[in-house]
């Protein structure tokens, strides 16, 4: 054994005494628990709404997508520039390129320093971009998330597509009727962790519940990770290990139709009833040939109508974002706001063979 | 005294003009632009890469590189999260983690220093190992709500500059690395490694021992990165700086750091650090798509690389039209 130490181990005993020291001095430092919600909410909550007001002319806002070149985002988005044509504002899309938490940040940040008078935000993390838009609140600009919400005190509105609630319930009494209220069904998710869809599925699993659908027996949730190849194969796999399935929920729009897919061309057409959430422009082909009868999903270009509607009506003066208040949404009409500020856009779409066409998203 | 134009044609000199460029030329075309609040954002946005750029300008003048620190901020800002949510004091937190960041620095240097691996190697397989451990440690859940006066200390600026904390104490840091690199026979040492391994063991350096330990500084730093990230942003992620070493790397290159290593200086990557950021900035402000930044941040780098070698192949033809012909091998006579 020798008696000078090697620098690893100097280095890993110096680690070690200083951890000794620092965790023995800490004893008492700043703790979950300690600190609950120093941060007190911003926003201007004292301004009082005037619904009578015209929306101002010349409003700048902006959307900001989770990120940019997403297709469905992209839809949202037109749309909502198109609106603020229509009332003589001004709206740009900008945003990352990538997905992840953090790179929205910057782009807030930019947006507040042009300053615009909205933000429109589909948050990658409802936290991350909780500070800047604290701070861009706090410079009267007004904070609509739409898509996917921040936490509540980081923006005025939330304009929420369909209730989570209506979605699940919707999807269940959708199949039920197809199938005549009869039989083993099974859900082809996205990933198992999934927000979004594990809230709808609770809700499909409560409103199983009820005794009209008594008769429907839900056999197996799989996941397809929302990843084509996955997705496609999860189905072949429920329709191999149940063979008496009568019918298939995919609350995703690559799941659907992947499962579409695969029952297009297989033994399993026209027996197997597959439905849930799709965009038209995806499904359109399997309408036509009879695999699927009826799906559905909002129409994410009044999602992005709406959300600049309200931001107009934010950044007018028509509304502070409190509950109960009342603006008007062009042609969609009136729509009032719900608890936690939230706007819901209406029950989802179904779309089948004799109305499909006239949607192009 | 005579004047050595040299001085002017090194890469460094560029960077640091171009830098000048971007700031005044930014200042002229958007009037926001050079307003204390924005430069505190953009500052405050290169927080994390500046600061890992310091240890990664040393291990590439040592012909070495370290691809595993974006992980190593990812685990770390994970287990921030974890340990968080678990109840632990955020003092305890950051020991822990700090330490945490050491010993991934230690893993990789060991392997490097005593398997004699490439570093390129070994570092491509614990960024992949570093970042599963971080999903391993907080799955796909994000947690926040970290106390304010951290998460201000990681935002606010240093009262009366737009300089955000971490980025004065990334100034500092440089500073000690900057006297540590060209002003000390350590530094000098870097420099023999990174030009000729050999020949440097062979001049007494003790070449495993220094790569160990800039590997295990890069570590902390990546570490310490980690909480700065986590409180800047409030959100703790196993993601968090998902493919920061890439643009780490081009900015310590950019810099003008020969990725072979042996040449290069501090003030470079600082420079080019600053320009990356500024520019990205001016261009987001100006409604530049992100398309086009990455279009434009790319072929800077890839001028950065080559402009160097260019300008040593003309003196090489213009030294070889002036000097005497360099020996070259006679061509062989054919039987």
């Amino acid at each position: 054994m020798t008696v000078r130490l090697r620098a690893p181990r100097r280095l890993a005993a110096i680690a070690s005494v200083s951890v000794l020291a620092l965790s023995l001095a800490a004893c008492g430092g700043t703790t979950k628990e300690s600190s609950s919600s120093e941060g007190g909410a911003a926003g201007g909550g004292a301004a009082s709404a005037n619904p009578n007001a015209p929306i101002k002319k010349g409003l700048k806002i902006a959307f900001l997508p989770k990120q940019v070149n997403n297709p469905y985002e992209t839809i949202v988005d037109k749309a909502g520039i198109e609106a603020a044509k229509e009332y003589g504002g001004e709206a740009k899309e900008v945003g990352p390129s990538d997905a992840s938490a953090s790179s929205q940040v910057s782009y807030i940040n930019t947006l507040v320093q042009q300053r615009h008078d909205a933000i429109l935000i589909a948050a990658n993390d409802e936290n991350a971009v909780c500070g800047p838009l604290k701070q861009a609140m706090s410079r009267n600009i007004k904070v609509v998330s739409y898509d996917s919400d921040t936490a509540k005190d980081c923006r005025n509105l939330f304009i929420n597509q369909a209730s989570s609630e209506e979605i699940g319930r919707s999807q269940v009494k959708l199949l039920s009727d197809m199938i005549g209220g009869k039989g083993e069904i099974a859900i082809l998710s996205a990933t198992a962790n999934a927000t979004n869809q594990n809230t709808w599925i609770r809700f499909m699993q409560d409103e199983l519940k009820k005794p009209e659908y008594s008769g429907l027996k839900l056999v197996k949730i799989a996941y397809g990770d929302d990843d084509d190849q996955k997705s496609f194969q999860q189905t072949q796999g429920l329709l191999q290990a149940y063979p008496n399935l009568k019918g298939i929920i995919s609350p995703t729009t690559v799941g659907i139709a992947a499962a579409a897919r695969y029952i297009s061309g297989s033994k399993y057409k026209g027996k197997v009833t597959l439905t849930g959430l799709g965009t038209p422009n995806q499904m359109r082909q399997f309408v036509k040939d009879g695999t699927v009868q009826k799906f559905a999903l909002w129409d994410p270009k009044n999602l992005g109508y709406l959300a600049s509607y309200a931001a107009a009506a934010l950044a007018s003066g028509q509304i502070t974002g409190q509950q109960g208040e009342t603006f008007k949404a062009g042609k969609l009409g009136s729509r009032t706001i719900g608890a936690n500020g939230e706007v819901i856009l209406g029950p989802p779409t179904v779309f089948d063979k004799n109305n499909i066409d006239q949607y192009d998203f | 005294m005579r004047f050595d134009p040299r001085g002017l044609l090194r890469w460094e000199s560029a960077v640091i003009l171009l830098l000048v460029v971007v700031f005044f030329g930014g200042a002229g075309i958007s009037p926001d632009f050079a307003n204390s609040d924005n430069l505190s954002f953009a500052l405050g946005d290169l927080s994390e890469i500046a600061l890992i750029a310091l240890p990664m300008t040393l291990l590439v003048v040592c012909g070495q590189v370290d691809l595993s620190v974006a992980s190593v901020l990812g685990l770390c800002s994970a287990l921030t999260g974890a340990l968080w949510d678990a109840g632990w004091a955020l003092e305890t937190i950051f020991v822990v983690v700090l330490v945490v960041g050491l010993v991934c620095g230690l893993v990789n240097g060991w392997l490097v220093t005593r398997l004699g691996l490439p570093s390129l190697a070994v570092t491509i397989g614990t960024m992949t190992l570093y970042r599963g451990l971080a999903y391993v440690v907080l799955g796909t859940e994000a947690i926040s709500q970290f106390p304010q006066r951290y998460a201000d200390l990681a935002t606010q600026s240093v009262p009366g500059t737009p300089v955000p904390y971490p980025m004065a104490l990334f100034a500092l840091l440089a500073l000690v690395t900057g006297v540590a690199l060209h002003a000390t026979g350590i530094g000098r040492s870097l420099f023999a490694i990174g030009s000729q391994e050999d020949a440097a063991y062979f001049a007494g350096i003790r070449v495993k021992r220094i790569k160990l330990v800039l590997f295990v500084i890069s570590g902390l730093v990546a570490g310490f990165a980690g909480i700065v990230y986590t409180l800047r942003y409030g959100s703790a992620r196993a993601d968090n700086g998902l493919g920061l070493e890439l643009t780490v790397i081009a900015a310590v290159l950019l810099g003008g750091i020969d990725f072979d290593g042996g040449k290069g200086t501090l003030g470079g990557v600082i420079a080019a650090v600053l320009l990356i950021g500024l520019l990205r900035n001016l261009l987001m402000l100006n409604d530049v798509s992100t398309e086009i930044q990455s279009i434009v941040t790319g072929l800077l780098l890839i001028v950065s690389v080559l402009t160097p070698r260019l300008i040593a192949v003309v003196r090489e033809t213009r030294g070889r039209q002036r000097g005497p012909r360099p020996e070259a091998p006679a061509p062989a006579a054919t039987s």
